[in-house]
């Protein structure tokens, strides 16, 4: 029997706002701030505080909402979800319930399979709770609690059950984070945990349109770990099915040692967290006046950008999606193409994706980092493509900017690394080294044409690997030339 | 110096401006007077005696200076002594809320109210007992004992702000807050022969006041007059930034009348039938007539309205109250302030601490919250509640449109004795029934003194009108003040 997966999303975002989301605290970053810095009676739920609404994180929602193309609730509510748990402080979270921020918005993503449509159930505003650390001192376990984290705005982004594949999950989440990160809302870092992802799996045989036992997948701290997790559920529902067997209701947690998801808590039924409407906040109401000027101000979207991309620049849509997927990463393309005019666009494409992507990748670094600024790599681009370096010396000075984040003009001079295009010293060179390979030649002759890439090797190591490739072929093919037509 | 604490507050202030006596002398008085008297009443949960004087010294440096330099008048609470409810946030005093699992709770803010009290330079001298949680109508419920009706020590101050009203009552305090969730402020008043306000909902910041029913709480006044009250709800009220559900509206100044029959003329004031009810006290149903005879003699045009769906009320009140309190009282975990009770798993700690430290009435709501909420029962009781509390609203709105204020009783009977109603919740929930209506619809109220029953007991006369109209009942009440002394009667307390 053949099966399909169903799955659904829930996206947890926190809103990068400077402040929290009902008090005044600031927003920082919690895997790296002494515990508890950022705390009031407010987002400790100390007795008799109120919450108030950041309007900046309404706004930042609005953004997310409008560019997932939602229908925004002109009012809204905020609701209490009631439950105990120590990094909790009130005993219950605000949320949204009943009529949240946004619903009925869409996402469109691009799979080997073409692109689909992936529908938005709902968007809204909710605060993050604290964060537990279990320790354990002098044979004594117990846990500590940090609420630098409790109030943070986040928002939660629930897809429909729209979902077929782990790489359609995959890119459902890219395309979310790009989509987060043009908007400025969130950084979209998961090792961090400001971006959390749950999906919902289940499967079904081929056909079916009833739903199969879903479970929940948590802790899935990156995009691997999110579709690895997947496709092993997926395929571990469809194994105990095939067994006969059935699927229980879950929450499980993804090991990512052991590359398997574990059982972590079964759910009886559905949980109760006893909503109501949150007495100590009036609706949420958003003007049509807002609404329009949050969509004005709309930068562009990876969507838009990627198509405008293909078309301006004339890339494929595979190097248009690459540069386009993180705005920053588009913002330096484009910064280098300005700075390079004349230089096809596509070759710059090709030294940030091929060579500038490997270097940062060995060094670990995202490009807000980088040393090499666009104008550089585009001078850089330049050198080659006038001639004036090579595409070997250039990889070359291109680790050196890397490193010192000299200009290329530098180094070139200080290395001596200019291209040597002269014909006739290239000429003496390669006589230079026909003289000195006899045997080499010989077999050359004699039918081993390979040999010539040898000796284009040696003229090139004999020119430092300065000398300009074509002009050594050239001098090279007609030597080589003269001696087949040679009478022997 | 006893015969400052005797003065009204009106000559209190002329006294202190002209500097006849100090705030400290005044606030020493006051405090003298509750050592001496407050044994017996227990209407005080925490003396604050060391901030009391450094207040009181504070304003008399202000009067000084004033009296110097001339300038503009300081405010008339300038250096009066307050009493405040122990469920309000003073920074730095203790705050238990009549709990034990806030025993040891100390808030390091101040409630708005408070803030904007110390702002004219009151004074503050402690914190006065209330039901745990506010969940009560006699503070039979304080986890730390009951306050004694001023009036017979045997009987209740009514609750839960009981220790505010007694303590106003008694002259231990001219002036103290209190909180009215479903008649808090006004039953106590009532009960103890004071005036409470209960302003509208939204009209008074609710920052710093420890949430029972969030939809339904609002900080109130205990005086002995109107006027006086009225002096301190001006200081409170206006929008703040810390309260959403606060109203960005002006407060308008209420310039009580001098004269001896200040004139209603022009005021209708509606009396409904539904809040005269089979098996009240016979006694407070005339009393209240006669006051409204009075209301009339001055001026007022009296006649009938109705409210009709007063009857639901209580139960709606039993439903929305409860749920709102079963969340608010969630964050009392002894995770991060108060006693926590040890165990060795987390949730064995929740159910320890939560277990021992709440008091009965406080779980009894807690669950008949839970219950309301829980799925499945949500629609048929919290839902269903919501729905009838906007016709109870409407009830009000309809009203407002043909009369300008409500008199009712503010409750059935006078002040019931201690453990009168130990054994059956539901008759002390009966207690409140002529006050829940305002709080589910959010309109403010007065309750004060019209007159005693045979055994000495105050009755009180409620006045209600529209939301944001506090002034109107100022009016009315003052009028009536002037032209009664009810409001003046103290009860004998010195050979006790």
């Amino acid at each position: 029997m053949e099966f399909e997966a169903v799955i659904g999303l829930e996206v947890h975002a926190e809103l990068e706002t400077r402040s929290k989301m009902f008090c005044a605290c600031p927003v920082v970053d919690s895997t790296v701030a002494q515990p508890n810095i950022a705390v009031c009676p407010i987002c400790a739920g100390m007795p008799g505080v109120l919450p108030v609404v950041n309007q900046r994180a309404v706004e930042y929602a609005l953004r997310v909402a409008l560019a997932l193309e939602c229908q925004i609730n002109h009012t809204s509510l905020f609701a209490r979800k009631n439950y105990f748990y120590p990094d909790l402080p009130k005993g219950y979270q605000i949320s949204q319930y009943e009529q949240p921020l946004a619903r009925h918005g869409k996402l469109v993503i691009v799979t080997s399979q073409g692109e689909r449509l992936i529908r938005v159930r709902r968007v809204h505003l909710e605060e993050d709770t604290g964060k537990l650390t279990h320790v354990s001192r002098d044979g004594q376990a117990y846990s500590l609690v940090d609420l630098n984290r409790a109030g943070v705005p986040l928002l939660e982004i629930v897809s429909e059950p729209d979902l077929h594949t782990a790489e359609e999950v995959r890119q459902y989440a890219t395309a979310l984070r790009s989509i987060l990160r043009y908007l400025q809302v969130n950084s979209g870092d998961m090792q961090k945990g400001v971006m959390r992802i749950e999906p919902n799996v289940s499967v079904r045989p081929l056909g079916s349109t009833e739903f199969g036992t879903r479970t929940e997948i948590k802790n899935l701290n990156s995009f691997r770990a999110l579709e690895r997790g997947v496709a092993f559920e997926i395929q571990r529902q469809i194994e105990i099915i095939q067994k006969g067997g059935q699927v229980i209701q879950e929450t499980r947690g993804w090991d990512e040692a052991r590359d398997v998801t574990f059982s972590q808590r079964i759910k009886e039924g559905e949980d109760d967290y006893r909503y109501f409407p949150e007495p100590d906040l009036p609706p949420l109401v958003v003007e049509a006046e807002w609404i329009e000027t949050v969509r004005r101000d709309l930068p562009e979207l990876p969507a838009a950008r990627l198509l405008r991309f293909q078309q301006n620049y004339d890339l494929g849509s595979y190097d248009a999606s690459v540069l386009t997927l993180e705005p920053a990463v588009a913002d330096y393309f484009e910064q280098a193409v300005q700075a390079a005019s004349g230089i096809p666009p596509k070759t710059i494409a090709n030294w940030i994706t091929g060579e500038l992507f490997g270097l940062m990748n060995q060094a670990g670094i995202g490009i807000e980092e980088l040393r090499v600024t666009p104008e550089a790599l585009a001078e850089l681009t330049r050198m080659v493509v006038q001639g004036e370096i090579n595409q070997n010396t250039a990889k070359a000075v291109l680790a050196e900017i890397f490193e010192s984040g000299q200009p290329a003009a530098e180094i070139v001079a200080r290395r001596g690394l200019s291209q040597i295009s002269d014909a006739d010293f290239i000429t003496g060179l390669v006589q230079q080294v026909l003289s000195e390979n006899p045997d080499q030649i010989a077999s050359y002759l004699a039918g081993k044409e390979t040999v010539s890439r040898w000796l284009f090797g040696q003229v090139m190591r004999l020119a430092k690997g300065q000398a300009n490739p074509q002009v050594i072929q050239t001098a090279l093919d007609r030597q080589l030339q003269e001696l087949k037509n040679r009478p022997r | 110096m006893s015969t400052l604490t005797e003065l009204s507050l009106s000559e209190v202030t002329t006294g202190l401006r002209h500097g006849n006596f100090s705030s400290r002398e005044l606030a020493q008085a006051y405090l003298e007077r509750i050592e001496r008297l407050d044994p017996a009443l227990h209407t005080f949960l925490t003396l604050t005696p060391e901030l009391a004087l450094v207040q009181a010294d504070q304003a008399d440096q202000l009067l000084s200076d004033w009296r110097k330099n001339g300038g503009a008048a300081p405010s008339p609470l300038l250096g009066i002594p307050l009493a405040v409810k122990d469920i309000l946030c003073v920074a730095g005093v203790r705050c238990t809320c009549g709990s034990r699992i806030l025993e040891n709770f100390i808030p390091p803010y101040n409630a708005t109210s408070v803030a904007r009290l110390r702002q004219a330079g009151m004074v503050i001298l402690g914190k006065t007992n209330t039901d745990e949680f506010a969940m009560g109508s006699s503070t039979e419920n304080s986890a730390y004992g009951v306050t004694h009706n001023p009036w017979d020590l045997s009987r209740v101050p009514g609750g839960s702000s009981g220790g505010s009203a007694a303590a106003v009552a008694a002259g231990l305090a001219p002036l103290a807050l209190g909180t009215d969730t479903g008649g808090s402020v006004r039953q106590p008043a009532s009960l103890c022969g004071v005036t409470g306000l209960k302003p509208t909902y939204g009209r008074v910041s609710r920052y710093g006041l420890v949430a029972f029913g969030s939809s339904l709480d609002v900080v109130g006044v205990f005086g002995h007059s109107a006027a006086d009250a009225a002096l301190v709800f001006a200081q409170m009220a206006g929008q703040d930034t810390l309260d959403a559900t606060s109203v960005e509206l002006p407060v308008p100044e209420f310039q009580p009348d001098a004269s001896t029959k200040p004139s209603l003329y022009g005021l209708r004031v509606g009396v409904p039938g539904e809040y005269f009810i089979t098996g009240m006290q016979p006694e407070v149903e005339a009393a209240i007539h006669q006051a409204i005879t009075i209301l009339e003699e001055l001026g007022a045009v009296i006649q009938p309205v109705s409210l009709p769906h007063t009857q639901y009320a209580l139960p709606v009140y039993y439903l929305i109250a409860p749920a709102e309190a079963s969340a608010n009282l969630a964050r009392y975990d002894g995770v991060r302030y108060g006693p926590r009770q040890p165990a060795e798993v987390m949730w064995d700690v929740f159910r320890h601490t939560r277990g021992e430290l709440f008091g009965p009435e406080v779980k009894r709501r807690i669950m008949l919250g839970t219950y309301a909420l829980s799925a499945g029962y949500y629609d048929a009781y919290y839902g269903q509640a919501q729905k009838v509390r906007t016709l109870i609203k409407r009830d009000f709105d309809q009203a407002f449109t043909q009369v300008n204020l409500i008199a009712t009783p503010a409750t059935p009977n006078t002040a019931f004795r201690i453990g009168e109603h130990a054994d059956d919740p539901l008759s002390m929930y009966l207690e409140d029934i002529f006050t829940l209506p305002a709080n589910l619809a959010g309109v403010p109220g007065i309750a004060f003194p019209a007159g005693f029953d045979s055994k000495g007991l105050p009755i009180g006369i409620q006045l209600t009108a529209a939301s944001f109209q506090e002034d109107l009942l100022f009016r009315a009440a003052h009028a009536y003040q002037q032209a009664t002394d009810w409001h003046t009667r103290r009860p004998s307390l010195n050979q006790s």
